[in-house]
């Protein structure tokens, strides 16, 4: 296994994914002898997991099973251990298309953080690509560089421990994209404009308040870039649910009979209970995530 | 510092590029060619001048039609700025511009540029020195869009051409929304040395978004409906020959017989004939579409990338053969050539699927959903994502269902994403336009062995997917 390559066997050392049903999962690193505790029982690494396929089903001792499922970076970043905020899917997917972010891109990203953009920008930019992340926090970086050694990654990535603020990326003139994750990126900006080629490309500047984005848009028309958009994406998920309402008495009696009633009935959900008509909804979960951050987009060009 | 710095330069624009236009927000995607009359945001011109040129150059649209290239202007306005502080003493009567319709116009018929044309402007309306200092910096905003013709000339990507197909033919695309894109490219795992299969009706877009996610490592089957894919969209890329070297082919009408093994060469089609006839009331169909959106937009537009689709049929060696030429020896031996190419590429094709073995399944047509993805999955590896895009949620939610029933999959998730523009000035920022509804729906999920025991029913499988029943009832009743 590996983040950027697929493979069909699980193997001693590789990280995959516990996938207990309803969305309910964990990571898990393979080990000769090891041993996982689930609520369905234990899992016995060398016998359960090693040599199994990924996407097995993995009976444990209580008799419930799992599947094992290869790591991802979009599962990755549903069971990372978190060390910080950070960025989901949702916007991870927006950064990488309107960085414009292909394998052999070269990304400068700051901070770090629990890693779960790294992730994706490595496995976007992967197997020509280099990722260069900055991160001030001397435990973090070592946490995610120790992630990407055991996520076999490391060959694309380099982590430097210092203030992208103040001592920049630690590469001039190398990146086609910037992203930018900080309190205060207004103060980053024109180590991102160095960082970039001379010929241009993209940044990105991920802020959760207006002030700072407000800062961010004034500092980069200061350094010359241009088309300066700020968007935001929100993510809305369905439940897909049969619901049954009930049909009212209007006082017709015995003379209505099931006919009268609307009959769009998905076949496979059974019929509906008598006096009831039944249909398919995507229903909106109680709850949505109604703001992770305003994205900022800038290009640096050549004039 | 060290690092991959030493890159040589991006190459500069040649004849023959595939690129695309900008001027604000608008964009149009075009092929370099001497000598020929683009027409963009009302103005034409000819683009032999941005050869030789980086990309990313502005340019001004000059008398005759050229471009020239244009520097960055320092602000001009450096003067002391006289503003009023509101509005309660501009009256509109329609008089304050002191230049009339002909004055402007034989302005433009000198050839005064158009930054000196918005100055003209200013400086004969009597209500300017009193608008607000915001209400003078839009006049001006507005005057410059109509007036100075700045294009600049962008590599094409899939940010640039899915944000370009989505304003300007988003009917062509099933009016997936470039947010959308976004996702399912991310929830596919779309990357260097994947083994893709691709469904699309999107004018090639989305087979182009995933050929520059795949950067040419690994290889893509693209299930064709008709007599041959479309790819426009694919074209506008300007992807490196070496490319199309793993991306297959193969209909979607063989895809019952490669299932029950009695797929062979000779149920393809061999007549050269049928092809063109297919290919034809492919074009019919375009042009239905097209037809339908002329209306609110520019037909030139349309002429252009239809001709792109040409070309692209040709490079792309799908068989679009003019009928005109038929009765020519040469184009006969030129179409048995390609044919035999193609069916080569095809029984490639059904031998990369037959392993079963596909690291993902993307999904974005104007068909149903649910036949689609039931007889493809088959050909996905176990713990591999699929993304199905549609227009309309209902038909994933019976999609969403029956692949509960047929299993194999797990983490089924059914989302829609939301886009928020931002206008980001001083003092003045807000929202810019909420876009809802129209971007879209995505059912995403992930495959797994599949069970043999049938008899499992009723166990742990079943009892996490559906709802335990008091639940249900529980909404049931929420719902009264």
């Amino acid at each position: 296994m590996s983040f950027v390559e697929y493979k069909d066997l699980i193997k001693d050392g590789d990280t995959a994914i516990v996938f207990l049903g309803h969305g309910s999962m964990f990571p898990v690193r393979v080990q000769a002898g090891g041993q996982t505790q689930t609520k369905y029982g234990v899992i016995r690494h060398s016998a359960d997991l090693i040599g199994k396929r990924f996407g097995a089903k993995v009976t444990c001792s209580k008799g419930g099973w799992v599947y094992i499922l290869h790591p991802t970076p979009e599962l990755w970043t549903m069971n990372l251990p978190h060390r910080t905020q950070i960025l989901y899917s949702t916007d991870i997917s927006l950064i990488t298309m309107m960085l414009e972010l292909k394998p052999g891109s070269v990304v400068c990203e700051s901070g770090t953080g629990s890693g779960s953009l790294s992730h994706a920008l490595l496995r976007t930019i992967a197997p020509t690509g280099h990722l260069y992340t900055v991160e001030f926090h001397q435990q973090r970086a070592e946490k995610a560089m120790e992630e990407f050694r055991a996520h076999k990654v490391d060959h694309l990535v380099t982590v430097r421990n210092q203030d992208v603020c103040k001592n920049g990326f630690g590469v001039t003139h190398a990146a086609d994209a910037v992203f930018l994750d900080i309190p205060s990126p207004w103060e980053a900006v024109g180590h991102a404009n160095a960082a970039l080629r001379v010929e241009g490309g993209r940044l990105c500047s991920f802020s959760p308040c207006i002030e700072q984005v407000q800062r961010t848009c004034r500092a980069l028309e200061e350094h010359g870039f241009t088309e300066v958009h700020t968007l935001e994406i929100l993510l809305q998920a369905y439940n897909v649910r049969t619901v049954n309402l009930p049909l009212p008495d209007l006082g017709k009696g015995a003379t209505a009979d099931a006919a009268d009633a609307p009959s769009d009935v998905a076949a496979d959900s059974g019929p509906p209970p008598p006096g009831m008509a039944q249909f398919k909804s995507g229903v909106p979960l109680k709850e949505m995530v109604g703001h992770t951050g305003y994205l900022t987009f800038a290009t640096k060009s050549l004039f | 510092m060290a690092g991959p710095g030493q890159r040589p330069p991006p190459p500069r624009i040649r004849d023959g590029d595939f690129v695309v236009l900008k001027r604000e927000d608008v964009f149009k995607a075009v092929q370099v060619q001497r000598r020929k009359k683009v027409i963009f945001e009302k103005q034409w011109f000819y683009l032999d001048n941005v050869i030789g040129q980086n990309y990313g150059t502005t340019f001004e649209v000059s008398s005759g039609g050229s471009l020239q290239p244009k520097k960055k202007v320092e602000e001009t306005s450096t003067e002391t700025k006289e503003a009023g502080t509101d509005n309660r003493n501009i009256i509109d009567d329609g008089k304050s511009q002191k230049l009339t319709q002909d004055d402007i116009k034989a302005l433009k018929d000198k050839g005064i540029k158009g930054e000196e044309i918005v100055q003209q402007l200013i400086e004969n309306s009597t209500t300017f020195r009193d608008k607000t200092e915001f209400a003078q910096d839009k006049y001006i905003k507005k005057k410059k869009k109509k007036y100075e013709a700045i294009i600049t000339i962008v590599k094409p990507s899939t940010r640039i051409l899915s944000v370009m197909y989505y304003a300007r033919e988003p009917g062509k695309i099933n009016h997936l929304r470039y947010d959308t894109l976004a996702q399912m490219l991310t929830l596919g795992n779309i990357r260097a040395g994947n083994k893709m299969i691709v469904v699309e009706t999107c004018a090639g877009l989305v087979l182009g978004a995933v050929m520059e996610r795949m950067g040419g490592f690994g290889s893509i089957i693209q299930m064709y409906p008709g007599g041959g894919p479309v790819r426009a969209a694919t074209a506008c890329f300007g992807f490196p020959e070496s490319f199309f070297n793993s991306l297959y082919e193969f209909p979607l009408s063989k895809v019952d017989s490669l299932l029950a093994g009695t797929f062979s060469l000779e149920t393809l089609p061999s007549e050269p004939k049928d092809i063109v006839l297919v290919e034809e009331s492919n074009g019919a169909l375009d042009e239905k579409q097209t037809s339908l959106q002329e209306a609110e937009e520019e037909s030139i537009a349309e002429v252009v990338l239809d001709s792109n689709h040409a070309e692209d049929q040709e490079t792309m060696e799908v068989g679009t053969e003019d009928p005109e030429y038929k009765d020519s020896k040469d184009k006969t031996q030129e179409k048995q050539r390609k044919q035999e190419e193609q069916r080569k590429r095809q029984i490639e094709a059904s031998t990369l699927l037959n392993e079963k073995n596909a690291d993902g399944l993307i999904v974005a047509s104007r068909f149903h959903p649910t036949p689609l993805l039931l007889s493809l999955l088959e050909f996905v590896a176990p713990s591999r994502p699929f993304v199905v895009y549609c227009q309309y949620k209902e038909p994933l939610l019976e999609c969403y269902t029956k692949l509960r029933e047929k299993g194999g999959v797990i983490n089924l998730k059914l989302s829609e994403t939301w886009l928020r523009n931002y206008q980001v000035l001083p003092d003045r920022s807000h929202p810019k336009l909420i876009m809802s509804g129209g971007g879209g729906y995505l059912l995403s999920g992930i495959t797994v062995v599949t069970d043999n025991l049938k008899a499992d029913a009723g166990t742990l499988d079943s009892q996490k997917t559906e709802e335990p029943s008091s639940k249900k009832r529980r909404v049931q009743e929420t719902q009264c």
